[in-house]
């Protein structure tokens, strides 16, 4: 069989067309013409963002909302280097996102060319992997083996940089059937003896606490999750990146842990003798002051990735797997009858009873009712936050019930982030509502991505909780910086009904707390791009807090 | 605590940059490098010295198994391993001086592999101690260059490093 002749750009598409992609945020440039050229007159379909950074966060927010791999593409140089702080949140976060970017033609690169970037060199530390084309013929390849590495094992990023005359050679198409890696062969398995050994210290703990994170979402593992607590009669805490993992009004939820989670959820962590950890990475945010980590406790750690098992925390029982697998073998080990946790569930009932999450009823509009009502209005939507105060309260007041339906960026935490992967979830989940909450600072750092929902039809809806404030910082700055508010006010900020109104958009104002549920309501209905600029109370603070350094039962609740 | 790894990495371009971008960012220092094409023409192998205790040197494997370039990562037990290091060392002489240098030499196994008027220039192998050794000795008579190579190091015995991962 004679394999078909074909540009390299031409291959890209048939490439991307055997991985099954749909969709691309891209922005044209020099380097990628001969690749747009081809894009023209192909099905898949692409969405001209405003800025790079844009098509990063939204091929990222695609990938959350949908668990496949986004694909991002961008020109050379500045277009190139414009993807890196979406390719960090994405590397930090464990997202299968493929970057594709041009790059100056082959003979000149290392000549400091019109438009050039060492976008490999730049992105070695924040991607999984990534490539540098050669040679056209190497397309396919490349293509296979980075959707193949973005999507398994831990996931992550790859980068494919692809010069501008390897675009227009000629080459010979043929998409591998396989792979082969000598370096890459992620284990999914959990070796069986050590899960045995896990199911005889959870059959002989009293107070168990399972510690779950965004590895839960990522293998789909939810509903053996919900099994093994439901079995062994365990709470169950979240991460950031976990949300969504466990429904948050089950009995057993005790809701996120750390610097702003639940005082149970901390109390539970502290006093416990068994943490049963899966997919997490004890993040500083979530284990405070390390060496007062969980003092009574032995530590079963479950994680796909190898590296990630005694970097933080010392771990008594370590199994390396895909957290579905473990968990399935696990539960056939774990018999309910042998259960011995009534007294604890009990206590942390009390817990949750004497230390509720909570903050101010009175008639002035706070941020958490706002959030507390969108939770009321829109169950079921798909929550995306932006970062700080607002991704906090997005985190306690929405009642989380399915995995994937709460898309935050938590470890590099950037802000600028939920706007544009609200419109990459939206594209990927049309069928959902999206809500993207939002700081008023926050959103200014992406708001010219309102251009692309419009043009391109994304119904996303934007809660701006508006404190005129970088509040997050702000409440910092008021807590360990004597009230001295350096450079944390925003006042003279855009009108943001105007603002919407402007790019073609929806703009609602609320001022009032007896205004949001409807706010929200004709926001839904209008199917129409949507910010609704709630004007909340300014200086409210996210409570509970535990201060950096201490230990996580050392948990203030803050005015 | 000094680490002697040997890590077989797929023989192509960046990769270098890759494991040593890794060291840097991950705070592990490197004490020695070097790198060399294997038996097998697609694989290379580095031996790199590292120092840390046996938390950081878990990590160090575990990171750099965590790259797709690197195929195999092994800890070398230095009681169980031939290690050596080649060095050159440029010797100022004169005709007073060029039969002392050449007895070191002859003691020390080493050859001279260069003589000029004012300077030969004296190629030893072996360990670390050694050729420390050495260049003692010899700094009496004025060491114009040294050059030394990173340590490579090998599992004595039957025991070899496969390129099989796990």
């Amino acid at each position: 069989m004679t394999k078909p002749k074909m540009s390299g750009a031409k291959a890209i598409i048939e490439s991307l067309y055997r991985e099954k992609v749909e969709v691309i945020f891209g922005y044209p440039g020099g380097a990628v013409l001969p690749l747009y050229d081809e894009l023209y007159d192909s099905d898949i379909r692409h969405i001209l963002v405003r800025h790079e950074q844009a098509a990063a966060h939204a091929a990222d927010g695609y990938s959350r909302a949908t668990g496949k791999a986004g694909v991002c593409l961008a020109t050379s140089g500045p277009g190139a280097t414009n993807l890196v702080t979406g390719i960090a949140t994405a590397y930090m976060d464990s997202v299968p996102v493929i970057a594709i970017t041009g790059q100056v033609p082959r003979s000149l690169i290392g000549y400091d060319a019109f438009q050039e970037a060492n976008i490999t060199g730049i992105t070695l530390p924040i991607t999984k992997h990534n490539y540098l084309v050669q040679d056209s013929k190497d397309i396919p390849v490349i293509i296979k083996e980075a959707f193949y590495i973005a999507q398994t094992g831990r996931p992550g990023p790859v980068l494919i940089d692809v010069p501008k005359d390897t675009q227009s050679e000629i080459m010979e198409f043929e998409y591998p059937a396989e792979i082969k890696m000598r370096g890459y062969k992620p284990t999914y398995t959990g070796n069986e003896q050590q899960v045995k050994k896990a199911a005889s210290l959870i059959l002989k703990a009293e107070k168990p606490v399972l510690y779950v994170g965004g590895g839960i979402i990522i293998s789909n593992a939810t509903e053996e999750l919900r099994s093994l607590a439901e079995s062994i009669m365990a709470p169950v805490t979240t991460t950031l990146m976990g949300m969504g993992a466990f429904p948050s009004g089950h009995p057993l939820s005790l809701g996120m842990l750390g610097m702003h989670g639940t005082r149970y959820a901390n109390y539970a962590v502290q006093e416990s003798d068994l943490i049963i950890a899966i997919g997490v990475r004890f993040d500083d945010r979530v284990t405070g002051k390390i060496s007062a980590f969980a003092p009574n406790a032995r530590i079963i750690h479950l994680d796909i990735d190898p590296a990630e098992i005694g970097k933080n925390v010392r771990v008594d029982l370590p199994i390396v797997g895909d957290a579905k697998n473990i968990l399935k073998t696990l539960l056939k080990y774990v018999r309910q009858e042998q259960v011995r946790t009534e007294a604890w569930t009990r206590k942390i009932e009390a817990w949750k009873k004497e230390y509720p999450l909570t903050y101010k009823k009175d008639n002035l509009l706070r941020p958490q009712f706002v959030v507390e009502q969108i939770s009321e209005t829109c169950p079921d939507a798909i929550i995306v936050t932006e970062v700080g105060q607002n991704q906090m309260w997005a985190a306690q007041y929405f009642n989380y019930k399915n995995p994937r339906t709460f898309i935050s960026s938590g470890g590099l935490g950037t802000m600028g982030y939920g706007f544009p992967a609200s419109m990459g979830a939206k594209v990927g989940r049309p069928e959902s509502t999206v809500i993207d909450i939002a700081g008023d600072g926050s959103f200014q750092m992406n708001s010219q991505e309102l251009a692309t929902v419009v043009q391109n039809d994304i119904p996303v809806i934007v809660a701006i909780l508006n404190n005129g404030f970088l509040g997050m910082v702000r409440q910092w700055q008021e807590l360990f910086f004597n009230k001295r508010f350096s450079a944390t006010c925003l006042e003279g900020s855009v009108d943001f009904v105007k603002l919407a109104e402007a790019y073609g958009a929806l703009g609602l104002r609320v001022t009032k707390k007896s205004d949001v549920k409807d706010a929200i309501m004709e926001a839904v209905k209008s199917e129409r791009p949507t910010i609704i600029d709630f004007v909340v109370e300014k200086q409210e603070n996210v409570s509970p807090m535990v201060p950096a350094g201490a230990a996580i039962n050392e948990i203030l609740d803050l005015e | 605590m000094k680490h002697t790894l040997a890590i077989l990495v797929e023989n192509k371009p960046g990769v270098l940059t890759r494991v040593a971008g890794l060291f840097s960012r991950r705070g592990f220092n490197i004490e020695s490098l070097a790198v060399g094409v294997t038996e097998n023409p697609d694989t290379s192998r580095m031996t790199i010295v590292v120092s840390g205790d046996d938390h950081i040197l878990e990590q160090v494997m575990k990171q750099l198994n965590k790259l797709i370039d690197v195929i195999r990562v092994s800890d070398i037990p230095g009681d169980e391993s031939v290690n050596r290091e080649l060095a050159l060392i440029k010797v100022g002489v004169d005709s007073t001086t060029r039969a002392e240098v050449m007895q070191i030499v002859d003691v020390f196994r080493a050859k001279i592999v260069d003589v000029g008027i004012k300077s030969v220039v004296v190629e030893i192998t072996g360990d670390e101690s050694k050729i420390n050794a050495m260049e003692q000795l010899l700094r009496q008579f004025g060491i114009r260059e040294m050059v030394r190579t990173g340590k490579v190091a090998m599992n004595r015995g039957a025991k070899t490093v496969q390129t099989e991962k796990h």
